[in-house]
């Protein structure tokens, strides 16, 4: 069972998951999660290795889909609209909910190109100029704006990693989307690049609704206003994120932030 | 003190680690000898067609000068422009001036020796040139096999004598011979071609690309990335690479039975060819592609779908220009092995003797290993060279097309 604290200020839900089920096969990966993921805060998934979390996230802009084995039962509306059942395509629900991997995956291509390829291929802008503008401003939005302006036709790979990692979210945030999903974004980074991230998504806090998946606690006390404790494919606490790390309700919650497993 | 010793200072230890580095030494020994005998063999192989090409390149020839002011030609402009041109100086009796002036310059003999068919190479230079019609000239003309054997040093006696003293005159000598390049098979060793065979490849080849490549592309990106995976598909799967290994003579008659029972009047032609090695190619296409296409990251595929792409824009915008190279490497030995590929061609009639180059696709023609195959079976020694020669134009091939596949495929190549 779930505990919700009850504490939390009425928020506009962004995204809401109604008792949402995964299946791999036959293996229940999620186990009846209901969340609501509100407009104006980050919220972060936090739990153990295989608790679930990733899978549940990459369920909120359906990439499993492209799991043949996965299913997902329950419902998970955006602004009221069930992705799976409604008449949503999963094209423009992706473009309206976008992602960022773990591991920086740019496309072998320009800097430019990367960023403009996803305004390119839904027609966002009308011309050479604007896409110039939208490739602009979205480097400017992910702070990488100042590091790559004279090199925009250098390749995306030839970046650092953590370069590379925020020209991910610039092309994330290039289609100008309503959510941002990031999983795990920094386990692949320094602590230099991992800080540039963090401030990154302090900045870009209220404009879209992110969601992150993280390993650390303490990032996940830093960036987020909103926490959910995952374990064993259930959602086991939810709430504030400072009431979670401070004044944690179940004893599996309190166990894992003061590091006792996980 | 001495049973403290650790394990990885005893004598024992230090022994094994010497034989280790032996076997290391020998295992670098061993591939290195045999790359030094692949190279050998290739280098043997290499020189053996260049020395024995090279005279192939060359043709024996006899030199004719010919006095046309007082050969009594008429040669104007009109009738030397049509395209019974040739005809029109047979029928004036150019062939028979040919022969009084090689009389007249070689003796009778050696205007014996002749090939029959020079007074057309006379014409042919008329017509490109009338003017000389107005002139006197000398001409290079193909002496017969016997004396071309002769002037080798083999055959009869009485030709070599006969070859002897016509080179010591002057009026018997070996030369370049582009028209080699130019004309097609021919009984006469003096008188065949090569470019009959090379157009007759390149244009079979080209039905293979066209038919091969796309469609095992096509196949492969679909069993990659839309075929669900179930016993239909692995079916298919097993098909495809047993389709690889079949013996390429079982194609020729698939050729034969399918191709040309459906097309009975395309014998011997580069399009029924070209189907047929396209099967062949096809399966090879479709397992480089397939491999080609599995080893594009995932994470790619993940970034594209992320930012709203559609599967077939993720497989056109990412996924194929990403495999390409690959792609191209599998074509490269498809086609390869296809362009060297003999015994299907055999059963579909492409053995046919063909004195003239191709049109088209749909004109009888002989591709470049055929026509190897057929002149090492002829009797006269003047086609040992020549065969040498033909090797050595479909070597050239084999590499200019690799060539330009590796061009492309580093052209492609990125990253990631």
């Amino acid at each position: 069972m779930t505990v919700v604290h009850q504490n939390l200020e009425a928020t506009e839900a962004k995204m809401n998951a109604r008792e949402v089920s995964v299946f791999y096969g036959d293996k229940k990966a999620i186990d009846e999660v209901s969340i609501e993921i509100p407009t104006q805060y980050v919220t972060a998934f936090i739990g153990p290795s295989g608790c679930g979390k990733s899978t549940f996230l990459r369920t909120l802009n359906r990439m499993n889909d492209t799991i043949p084995s996965a299913r997902v039962e329950g419902e998970i509306l955006l602004d009221g609209e069930d992705i799976y059942r409604s008449k949503m395509d999963v094209v423009q629900l992706r473009a309206r909910v976008g992602m960022v991997f773990q591991k920086p995956n740019p496309f072998p291509k320009s800097i430019y190109e990367n960023i403009a390829y996803g305004p390119k291929i839904h027609g966002l802008a009308e011309d050479k100029g604007s896409l110039d503008e939208i490739v602009e401003r979205s480097l400017k939005r992910a702070g990488l704006w100042d590091e790559v302006k004279d090199r925009l036709n250098d390749s995306g790979t030839a970046l650092s990693g953590g370069q590379q990692q925020r020209l991910c979210i610039a092309r994330a945030i290039a289609v100008d989307p309503e959510v941002i999903l990031m999983d795990e974004p920094c386990s692949a980074l320094d602590p230099i690049a991992t800080a540039k991230i963090e401030e990154l998504i302090a900045e870009l806090n209220g404009r879209y609704a992110i969601v992150i998946v993280t390993h650390s606690m303490q990032q996940a006390a830093r960036v987020s206003q909103r926490t959910a404790f995952f374990h064993l494919g259930k959602m086991v606490e939810y709430g504030r994120t400072t009431d979670i790390f401070t004044n944690p309700l179940e004893q599996r919650t309190q166990d894992y932030i003061t590091g006792r497993y996980g | 003190m001495s049973e403290h010793t650790p394990p990885t200072r005893t004598p024992a230890f230090e022994a094994r680690l010497k034989q280790r580095y032996a076997a290391e030494r020998r295992f670098r020994l061993l591939g290195l000898s045999s790359i030094v005998f692949s190279v050998i063999v290739l280098a043997f192989l290499l020189a053996t067609m260049t020395i024995n090409g090279l005279g192939g390149f060359q043709r024996v020839e006899l030199n004719v000068p010919i006095d046309f002011t007082q050969a009594g030609l008429s040669g104007d402009a009109s009738s030397l422009s049509q395209s019974g041109a040739v005809q029109n100086l047979q029928a004036q009796g150019l062939p028979e001036v040919v022969r009084f002036f090689a009389e007249q310059s070689l003796g009778e003999e050696g205007a014996e020796e002749l090939n029959p068919d020079a007074w057309r190479i006379v014409a042919e230079q008329i017509v490109n040139q009338p003017s000389l019609l107005q002139q006197e000239a000398r001409f290079s003309l193909p002496a017969s096999a016997d004396l071309a054997a002769g002037y080798e040093g083999e055959g009869s006696p009485e030709m070599i004598a006969l070859a002897d003293q016509l080179a010591k005159a002057g009026s018997l000598e070996q030369n370049f011979d582009i028209g080699f390049l130019r004309r097609a098979d021919a009984t006469d060793p003096q008188m065949v071609g090569i470019w009959g065979a090379l157009k007759g490849s390149m244009l079979t080849m080209l039905v293979t690309l066209l038919l091969a490549f796309p469609i095992g592309v096509l196949a492969a990106l679909y069993l990659e990335e839309y075929a669900p995976k179930n016993r239909w598909t692995d079916l298919i799967e097993v098909s495809i690479n047993n389709l690889a290994a079949v013996p390429s003579i079982i194609f020729g008659l698939l050729g034969l039975a399918v191709f040309l029972w459906m097309f009975p009047n395309f014998r011997s032609a580069p399009i029924i060819g070209g189907m047929t090695l396209a099967l062949m190619t096809m399966p090879v296409i479709v397992i480089s592609g397939r491999n080609a296409i599995k080893a594009v990251p995932p994470s790619i595929r993940d970034g594209a779908l992320a930012v709203g792409a559609s599967p077939i824009q993720v497989v056109f915008h990412h996924v194929l220009p990403l495999a390409l190279p690959g792609i191209l490497t599998g074509t490269i030995i498809g086609m390869a092995r296809a362009l060297g590929e003999t015994a299907p061609l055999l059963m579909i009639g492409m053995r046919a003797f063909v004195a003239t180059p191709p049109d088209g696709f749909t004109s009888p023609a002989t591709v470049l290993p055929v026509q190897i195959f057929l002149w090492s079976d002829e009797i006269d020694r003047g086609f040992v060279e020549r065969t040498s020669a033909a090797i050595i134009v479909l070597l050239l091939f084999l590499l200019v097309m690799n060539g330009l596949a590796i061009y492309l495929r580093n052209k492609f190549e990125k990253s990631w």
